[in-house]
This record gives C-alpha cells, sequence and structure tokens, in this order.
C-alpha cells in the first residue's frame, strides 16, 4: 500500500513536472534564456569565469556582504551603444544592458588552486526601459546554471581567509527577493554602476575602470578624474577615515534599501551616503516598526556606545525577525561589524 | 490555472509520503511571481510549513484565497529566513482572504506601497505564549491607498495586531484583536475609519498615533466609533524601545499626537488604567530630531462612548507604569476614564485659559465620561478634573473612501 501510494505520488510528481512546470515556465523561458550558456558571457571552459569579447569584468569600491561569497562582476552593452555618467546615481544605461554577477565560494581561501564552487549567477537586464533580475543555479559538475524564479538553495562548505572550515546553507534570492534590495521608488534598478563605487583601478592595473571604460567607448560624459566622487573602501584604511569607510560600508549594505525612496523608508532611517543628518542615521532615534529588532536598546546610535546601539544588534543578530540587512545574510560579517563599532564609538 | 490548482492539491495527498513542504512552498512562491493580473492564487486546506518570507511584487489585481481561516494554515514557526511571513510591494487591487498566518519571525503580513489592499477572513496570530519574541506586527500595511480590513483576527503581536501605518483611505471593521500589546493601530495616516471592532485583552486596545521621523509626516482625519474595547489589562510585553512599550496595561484607546481624530459610540469597558488618553508626544520623554513634526494632539472629539469599569467604576489601575501608580496614589480604585495630558504652548490658550478652537479636546455625552486633566506641562501638581472649556464639539469628520480615494 505504502509503495503504491508512493508511486502514485512520484507520478502525480511527473505530471506536475511534465504538465504544469513547464506550462508556467515556457512563459519565462520564451523570454529569457533557461540556461546561462545561451547567453554567451563566457569565453572559453564556463566555469573559468572568463568574459567572452563584448563582455567587461568590472570591480566596485564597497561590496555588499553576502555571507563571504566572492562575486565576478561584469557587464555587457550592446554593440555600438553606451553608459553616460552621472556624479550622484546610477549612470544610464543603453537599452539591452545586462549585469553578469557571480557567487562563489573557494574550496579553501588560501590555497586558489584546490579550486571553487560556483553556486549563482544573477543576470541583471534592461529592457524596454525596465529592468528585470534572473537568478541562474549552477550544477554540481558546474558546466551550466539554470533559471530559477523561485530561488533555491545549497550547502557550501570552505576554508576562509583565516583557515577556518565554514559551512553554510547558501540562499538564492527568488526574483521578488532581487527586487527587494534593487528597488528604487518602486522600480528595478541595478545598484553598483555609479560614480563612487566604480572610481578605482581594477585588479593589478594601475588605470582606472572608469577612464578604460571611456577608452572603450563605452561611457560618455566622464569628467576629469578629480572631479569624480569616489567611496571609500570599508576594507583598505588607506582609503579614508573610519567614518568614511563606516558610511561606505553603511551605503552599499543599507543604503540601498535605507535612502529616501528606497523600500526601507517606512522606517525613516536613511543609510545611504547621500544622508548627511545624523538623526536620519539613526543618532538618538527612536525605533519606528523594528519590533524584537530594537533588541531593548532605545536609539538606532547612541554616540559613543555601539553596544547601546540598535543598528550594532541588528548587523550581530542571525534570527530572521530582527537581523539586517533581511536578506542575503545568515553569517555575522565580524569586519563589517567591528568598523561600524568603530565609528559609533569614536562619534560624540 | 485549474490545472495547477489540481496539482497542487493532489500533491497534498502525498505531502506525507514524500513530497515535500519544501516543494510546496517553492510552488507558491513560483506561482507569486507568475501570477497574471486578475488570477487567484489557491492556498489549499491543511498545515502548511513556510520556511522563507513568501513575496510578491507589481502585481494587479491578484487574490490569495485559502480554504477558509480554520482549513488554511500557513506555519513560519521554523522559519529560516526573511523578515515576515508574506510580503506585497508595489502592487495594485490585491485581496487576502480566508486563510491563517502563524508564528512568523517577524510581521505576519507586510503590504507596501500598494494601492487597493483587502485583508478579509485572515488571522494572524502568534501561538505561544505573549512574548516580545513574537513579531511586531500581524496585519502591516504600510504607505498603502485603499486599505480594507475586514473580518479579521489578530493575536500575539508584539507591536499591534493590526497596524496601518503612513496610509491614506482606511477602513478597518468586523475585525478582532485580541492579546497583542496595541490591539489595533493608525499611525501617521489620513482618513481611516476604524469601526465594529472588537479589541480586548491587549495592553491597548486601540491606539492612534502620529510618531517623528516618519515620511508621511501627519495623520489625521481618523474615527473610531462602535467598537468594543474592553479590557486591555494584558502585561506589556512590547520589546524595550518601541514606542507602544510605554502603553500603560489597562488603556482602551490612546491618541498620542494626531489630529482630527473622532471617538465616538464605543464601548469601553473594563480598561482598567485609562479609558481615553490624550497625549503629546513630549508624554513619551523621548527626544523629537525632527523639525516638521507636530507633537501635540489637536481637534480630538470624544462624544456619545460609554464607558464602565468594575464594580461602579472602581477598578485598580496597573501599578507596572510610573502613570498608573501615580493614578492609584492619587485616585485610589476610582479613577477618571477620560485622561488629557494638558501639555500645552502659551498661544494654544485664549484669554480665559482655554484651548482655541484650533487646539481643541472636546467631550460631550459621554456615559461616566469623568476627566482628568494632568496638567503635566512642567510637573503633575496641578493636575485637575474640571471639564470647563472641553465641553464643545467639534464638526463631524468625513467617512473614509475606498473607492474615490
Amino acid at each position: 500500500m505504502k509503495i503504491f501510494k508512493s508511486i502514485t505520488c512520484l507520478l502525480f510528481g511527473l505530471l506536475m513536472v511534465s504538465l504544469v512546470a513547464p506550462n508556467r515556465k515556457t512563459e519565462l523561458t520564451d523570454k529569457y534564456p533557461a540556461v546561462l550558456s545561451d547567453y554567451g558571457f563566457f569565453a572559453g571552459e564556463m566555469a573559468a569565469l572568463q568574459p567572452a569579447e563584448g563582455v567587461l569584468p568590472y570591480e566596485v569600491n564597497a561590496a555588499l556582504f553576502s555571507d563571504y561569497a566572492y562575486k565576478s562582476r561584469m557587464i555587457r552593452m550592446p554593440e555600438d551603444a553606451m553608459a553616460t555618467y552621472q556624479a550622484e546615481t546610477v549612470f544610464d544605461l543603453p537599452e539591452g544592458t545586462e549585469l553578469i554577477k557571480t557567487f562563489y565560494y573557494p574550496i579553501d581561501a588560501k590555497k586558489p588552486g584546490k579550486g571553487r564552487i560556483i553556486v549563482e549567477t544573477r543576470v541583471l537586464k534592461k529592457e524596454k526601459g525596465k529592468w528585470i533580475g534572473l537568478p541562474y543555479i549552477w550544477n554540481e559538475t558546474q558546466t551550466e546554471a539554470f533559471l530559477e524564479v523561485a530561488g533555491g538553495s545549497r550547502e557550501i562548505k570552505w576554508k576562509d581567509e583565516h583557515g577556518k572550515k565554514q559551512t553554510l546553507t547558501y540562499q538564492v534570492p527568488n526574483m521578488v527577493q532581487c527586487k527587494s534590495c534593487h528597488s528604487h521608488a518602486a522600480e528595478m534598478v541595478p545598484i553598483g554602476i555609479t560614480a563612487r563605487q566604480l572610481n578605482r583601478s581594477i585588479g593589478k592595473a594601475d588605470s582606472n575602470q572608469l577612464t578604460k571604460w571611456q577608452q572603450n567607448a563605452l561611457l560618455q560624459g566622464l569628467p576629469a578624474p578629480e572631479n569624480i566622487p569616489r567611496m571609500a573602501s570599508w576594507e583598505n584604511p588607506e582609503s579614508g577615515t573610519v567614518a568614511d569607510r563606516a558610511r561606505a560600508y553603511l551605503d552599499s549594505n543599507c543604503g540601498h534599501c535605507h535612502n529616501p525612496k528606497g523600500p526601507a523608508n517606512t522606517s525613516g532611517m536613511y543609510l545611504d551616503i547621500a544622508t548627511s543628518n545624523p538623526a536620519q542615521w539613526g543618532v538618538h532615534k527612536a525605533p519606528i516598526a523594528a519590533g524584537k529588532g530594537a533588541g531593548g536598546r532605545l536609539f538606532g546610535i547612541v554616540p559613543g556606545q555601539p553596544n547601546a546601539s540598535i543598528l550594532t544588534y541588528r548587523m550581530e543578530s542571525t534570527d530572521p525577525g530582527e537581523m539586517m540587512p533581511e536578506l542575503g545574510r545568515q553569517l555575522i560579517h565580524k569586519e563589517g561589524l567591528d568598523l561600524v563599532k568603530a565609528w559609533i564609538k569614536e562619534m560624540e | 490555472m485549474k490545472l495547477l490548482i489540481l496539482s497542487i492539491l493532489l500533491s497534498l495527498s502525498c505531502l506525507t509520503a514524500g513530497l515535500s513542504q519544501a516543494d510546496f512552498e517553492k510552488r507558491i512562491q513560483t506561482e507569486l511571481i507568475m501570477v497574471e493580473t486578475g488570477d487567484v492564487v489557491e492556498l489549499p486546506p491543511g498545515t502548511f510549513m513556510i520556511s522563507g518570507s513568501l513575496l510578491m511584487d507589481g502585481k494587479k489585481n491578484v487574490t490569495i484565497k485559502g480554504a477558509g481561516r480554520e482549513k488554511t494554515y500557513l506555519s513560519f514557526s521554523d522559519q529560516q529566513r526573511g523578515a515576515e511571513g508574506i510580503k506585497i510591494t508595489n502592487s495594485e487591487n490585491i485581496t487576502l482572504e480566508d486563510f491563517t498566518i502563524q508564528d512568523t519571525k517577524g510581521d505576519c503580513i507586510k503590504v507596501q506601497d500598494t494601492k487597493g489592499i483587502t485583508f478579509r477572513n485572515v488571522r494572524a496570530e502568534w501561538t505561544g505564549k505573549a512574548s516580545k519574541k513574537n513579531g511586531a506586527y500581524g496585519l502591516y500595511p504600510v504607505q498603502c491607498e485603499a486599505v480594507l480590513i475586514e473580518g479579521c483576527e489578530a493575536i500575539g503581536a508584539s507591536d499591534a495586531g493590526i497596524y496601518v501605518g503612513q496610509s491614506h483611505q482606511i477602513v478597518v471593521r468586523k475585525s478582532r484583536a485580541y492579546r497583542n500589546v496595541a490591539g489595533i493601530e493608525i499611525e501617521n495616516s489620513t482618513m481611516a475609519d476604524v469601526y465594529e471592532n472588537v479589541a480586548e485583552g491587549n495592553t491597548g486596545g486601540i491606539l492612534v498615533f502620529d510618531l517623528p521621523g516618519l515620511i508621511k509626516k501627519k495623520g489625521g482625519n481618523v474615527r473610531v466609533f462602535n467598537n468594543i474595547v474592553s479590557a486591555n489589562n494584558y502585561k506589556n510585553f512590547a520589546p524595550k524601545g518601541n514606542t507602544v512599550g510605554q502603553v500603560a496595561p489597562g488603556t482602551g484607546i490612546l491618541i498620542l499626537a494626531a489630529s482630527d481624530v473622532e471617538i465616538f459610540d464605543n464601548q469601553i469597558i473594563d480598561n482598567k488604567t485609562v479609558g481615553t488618553g490624550i497625549l503629546s508626544y513630549f508624554f513619551t520623554e523621548k527626544p523629537i530630531e525632527d523639525e516638521d513634526y507636530y507633537p501635540y494632539p489637536a481637534r480630538i472629539s470624544i462624544h456619545d462612548n460609554v464607558y464602565e469599569k468594575g464594580d461602579n467604576g472602581k477598578m485598580q489601575p496597573t501599578w507596572k507604569h510610573k502613570v498608573g501608580f501615580w493614578l492609584y496614589l492619587k485616585f485610589g480604585r476610582k479613577v477618571p476614564n477620560i485622561l488629557y495630558d494638558g501639555i500645552v504652548e502659551d498661544d494654544f490658550l485664549d484669554t480665559n485659559g482655554h484651548l482655541k478652537p484650533e487646539y481643541q479636546i472636546c467631550l460631550k455625552n459621554n456615559t461616566n465620561g469623568t476627566f482628568l486633566n494632568l496638567n503635566a506641562r512642567e510637573d503633575l501638581k496641578s493636575f485637575n478634573t474640571d471639564v470647563t472649556g472641553f465641553e464643545c464639539e467639534q464638526p463631524a469628520l468625513k467617512p473614509a473612501d475606498l473607492v474615490n480615494n
């Protein structure tokens, strides 16, 4: 009987997969490639993550923390199209632009030769003036990645830069979750393609990557180098003061939601780099809807007292009902937390 | 569509025999992503364990419908990911109905930036003991327009069971809020009608608040009528730091720094500390870092309510709150039903020392509407129970309009 039931269920399962799921999926796969290889982003073996012709790797100054995942970033614009420089906001990117962000873990961070586990590639594509986020999950053999609108999860084991063994059930976001970070005035938008983030050299080259974009006819309107704003790199003490680096960290980890037009504007707390009023960063600001996320603390930031500030409580929590960011983090980012604590500590 | 429902139903019978709850969750989430304008997403009967927030964004004319509040249960007791149970954003004309959502780690259902959101026959609850570990809000529309909450139930929220924030055109009716810190709360919202609800056994029954530091600065035109607000005497289990954490156990209706509020025809029964409180934000003793914020209540009308309490009006106010304890010291078990903090600025008063019309607090025709003015501008020494200057009328406020908003 039990076996019969199992078989019946297996059949129902097959029925669903064969009839329903493909019907539903067809709508998406009609529009978008079901597999990552169809885009032709990579040259040679996909897992090498080498850009194909017309695909340009880029780096940002202050990266978003994503459970210690490593990231490869690339951009592809249609032939003969170029981006237009903006000083304060995301560049104007041409129709058809694709941003390709791949998340991976080294098997042993100290020994790159041991290889890596590529988990997912997120493709952000501009179509008819609007952006759409498409999550592709890599297979075990690392030969292909598949579109999964509902996201997914994967067990990851790796050795970190300190030689410590780490394990994690990595969560690939679903399509709606993509937008919960990539949202500005209710529209889906890219985040990192700003002057502040891109104003830096790339790899070992000395040349500035924005200059390189301009030379390759991918960017117009670039001002003189001294007039381009630059964000500090939170991990590099030479790039700015503790406050500069903490603000950069908060901008890239929190500011995409916590800004006057982001989804977290319900809270009245703004952590984007453009917000200059300390009360809006949380200084002596009582919580609005934090609930237990306040951790029994009274204000977002209590100057001089990182351990009395709600901001650090939420960075230190891993409870889904308390933690910040709400998405894309299961581990505590110790280095980022230390920096923000140092910043609050020195505040008067 | 039908085929999809059929397959979900079939798969349900298989849940115990192999097809996992995770598959169900993924299927529902996928459908919320793929759903087309005008579609109904059906939640079949049964109890489903959901491990991460279910999200929907940018949809129009979509209904998410369960088989009934006693039939479809979405349980988040093992939630691993996401700050709420269900989150709906940037949508239009969305209806949620006929299901129960339980034990989320954060809020049960958050709806943001949506025009036209209906919650009907939905229960949002935390099933364990009242705990500060419970999520903040049960039903939580915020920055929405045309909000209808009817026939719903909210239990166990560590902030507010039914919370409408920074929204416009709101009706909350025929719903029940039980054992939350705040039963029903309308915050920084305009054009709201709260009627025919039962708020019982909470710390505070119905709250109308304007708080500083928000995008939508000013609420107003809030009508609270024909509600039963009873025995809201439960301990305050809000996490420290949250504004509702300051609500005294035993609070019926509380107006904090809100303007244009009309409270009428309610039965306000057995709330042991304050039947109806009218307070300025200064009473919270929290700093205000918002220049555009108006911290005083203004144009408040309290009329035709019935206040009853304990044995012939006698009930011991809470000792677990400094105001309650102070009331006990001054009045014993016979505390007046309507409390006003009396915090004003000089230019609010006319030459007789009464509030000018644009700042007025009006009390009229309340049964047992005994009054206490704390006169708390400097200290609590000059409190009095004199209603002179408060026996006035405000023009009736306009009803909320969900159609032509």
